[in-house]
């Protein structure tokens, strides 16, 4: 605030005796967050592209709910959030890093998915006076856990959890959207059921920057919320494109190349629906695949056990039906 | 006879309530809240539904196969086990002590269920760290009953489907699965396996739309009769502890044709039917 010019040319005249002025440093004290904001740690990785790397860690008191990657793009009007973490917390911490190197409004605030990791931060931005913007499903998505995801992750947060709410977004994406920042536009894409049943990627133009959110894992192993068909049918399609130059993964690295990115994520889901379906063919058990599909993945990534069986009995569920 | 019949009708009453159970708590006091650590529920559900009457633990009639740590709370594998040694079994009872309808399902058995080893496979819901029991009823009236505790988290309040649009669009969807002879584990005397998968949401009526602030209402599958050439090899009755998708694996006695046949009837009072004829079997 004290850098902003008209404010302190303007001080006396909105600030006539000092009493006014130690009421507002009273009442931003109160309103402000009951922990020390700390501005989290960003990487631009292209000019205007800013990212957060989450930890690969799933949600404990310790880290706040930091474990997811969460990024901005600055323009010429305005600013772009994309991901906001896990915990107001860590929202908060987003908006800092954003405000050490811009004033600019921020216009959106895009959530990539429905999963806490990626929406829980959302209550930092309200008095940015965003447009949340999401894909047309991420609202029912969202009613139908929203008990769920608040009751577990208030045990698993701790303090962090505090203040959280579940903010639907207002701008629905069904298709595609354009963001306009002034100089550079953002291309934001709806997905059919894929990693969930409300994926979203955004696309910067201006730099062939690709945030994938979690359509996209590195070195954390993929979670399965939606369907490996349509994972895997994406993941295909988006290899096929040319404008693509490096693309953010939801966990993983700050950047990464394309279409490189995907290969390791594309071989791991392959080999669980390679392998659930031949266990499907020989008349084996949800059960029994639970137990033995893909083990052969175990060491190239980080978090196998969190996540593996599950994602064994979500792909087995599925492919059945075929 | 009399008494028989009496003890029927009471059971299911008992039944139909506990199946019931879960939509009133949702409505009235939301879906999340946990039941205490030293708070037993299988008394009162022992006296609600089954009378009290004396049942024998780990006796040999039924086993139970269950997971330790579910891995998916909203899908967990369950096999329960009749040896031919258990002789007729009329009535198997599955039972998850602390869900809001304790009583999963309830599987009636019928002639081409065969006497031989039986098993029976379907994915449940599971809400909180929980005793999971099967309890079986055999044709001299007597209770058999076996427990496993599995420790699994939020099945029932977090069991929102993969693809809502899928779904809905695909309810009531069957499918009908044979296995050959190589496929199946040795039984004797001879059994043959089937499966049976119908679409279905399941919805447990304990999601919330934050917008309404209303409960999405209770949508199941209520009942499933199954048989084989016409002979019923079992009826479910079934609660919103069944998993999304129901899907039940089961022996069954051969018979001339083996064509399954299953109706199935949900909450809303639609009947879904499927056969296997005219599919290799």
């Amino acid at each position: 605030m004290a850098r902003h010019p008209s404010f302190g040319a303007n001080f006396r005249e909105y600030f006539p005796s000092s009493r006014a002025l130690f009421s507002l440093a009273w009442l931003l004290a109160l309103t402000s967050p009951g922990w020390p904001v700390e501005a989290l740690p960003v990487r631009e990785i292209a000019p205007g592209v800013f990212v957060h790397q989450g930890r690969y860690e799933i949600f404990t008191p310790r880290n706040s709910g930091d474990t997811s990657n969460a990024g901005f793009v600055i323009g010429r009007d305005g600013v772009a959030v994309i991901d906001t973490g896990g915990s107001p917390r860590v929202g908060a911490g987003l908006l800092a890093a954003i405000r050490e190197r811009t004033k600019l409004p921020i216009r959106y605030v895009i959530n990539t998915h429905m999963h806490p990791d990626h929406v829980f931060g959302n209550t930092a931005f309200t008095g940015e006076n965003p447009q949340f913007v999401g894909h047309a499903k991420l609202p029912r998505a969202l009613a139908a856990r929203a008990d769920r995801y608040l009751a577990i992750n208030r045990e698993l947060l701790g303090e962090a959890f505090e203040g959280t709410r579940i903010l639907p977004p207002q701008t629905l994406v069904k298709d595609r959207l354009e963001l306009d920042l002034g100089d550079r536009k953002l291309r934001v894409e709806a997905h059919p059921t894929a990693h969930t049943d409300n994926d979203l990627t955004v696309f910067d133009e201006k730099t062939g920057t690709l945030f994938l959110g979690d359509l996209l894992f590195a070195r954390h192993v993929p979670a399965l919320d939606g369907s490996i068909r349509g994972w895997l049918a994406l993941l295909d399609d988006l290899a096929t494109r040319t404008d693509i130059k490096r693309a953010v993964p939801g966990h993983g690295p700050e950047q990464m190349p394309w279409p490189a990115a995907i290969a390791a994520e594309k071989r791991y889901l392959t080999k669980i629906a390679d392998e659930v379906r031949a266990m499907i063919k020989d008349g084996r058990t949800l059960a029994e695949a639970a137990k033995t599909a893909g083990l052969s993945e175990k060491d190239a990534w980080l978090l196998f056990k969190e996540y593996h069986a599950r994602n064994v009995s979500a792909a087995f569920a599925e492919l059945e039906w075929e | 006879m009399t008494t028989t019949s009496i003890k029927r009708t009471r059971f299911s009453l008992a039944l139909a309530g506990l199946l019931a159970l879960g939509a009133g708590v949702a409505m009235g006091m939301g879906a999340s809240v946990p039941a205490l650590a030293d708070d037993d529920p299988w008394k009162d559900i022992h006296r609600d539904v089954f009378d009290n009457r004396e049942i024998s633990e780990n006796d040999g009639v039924v086993e139970l196969e269950a997971p330790y740590r579910a891995e998916d709370a909203a899908v967990v594998p369950l096999t329960m086990r009749l040896p031919a040694s258990a002789g007729e079994v009329k009535r198997l009872t599955l039972v998850i002590d602390k869900n809001p309808a304790p009583v999963a399902a309830s599987f009636v058995f019928g002639e081409a269920a065969g006497k031989g080893d039986r098993m029976l496979q379907t994915r449940v819901r599971v809400d909180t760290y929980s005793n999971i029991r099967a309890i079986a009823e055999t044709a001299d009236g007597k209770l058999h009953m076996t427990t496993k505790f599995v420790k699994a988290s939020g099945g029932c309040s977090a069991a929102a489907s993969k693809d809502a649009d899928e779904a809905l669009a695909n309810l009531g969807k069957m499918q009908i699965r044979t296995f050959t002879d190589a496929q199946v584990k040795d039984h004797s005397p001879a059994q043959r396996e089937a499966q049976v998968m119908i679409r279905h949401p399941n919805f447990t009526g304990m999601q919330m739309d934050q917008v309404t602030r209303q409960y999405t209402p209770m949508k199941i599958v209520q009942e499933m009769d199954v048989a084989r050439d016409g002979e019923r090899i079992f009826k479910m009755e079934g609660g919103i502890s069944i998993s999304e998708n129901p899907n039940f694996r089961f022996t069954f006695a051969p018979g001339a044709e083996n064509v399954i046949d299953v109706t199935a009837k949900d909450s809303d009072g639609k009947v879904f039917t499927a056969s296997s004829a005219g599919k290799a079997s």
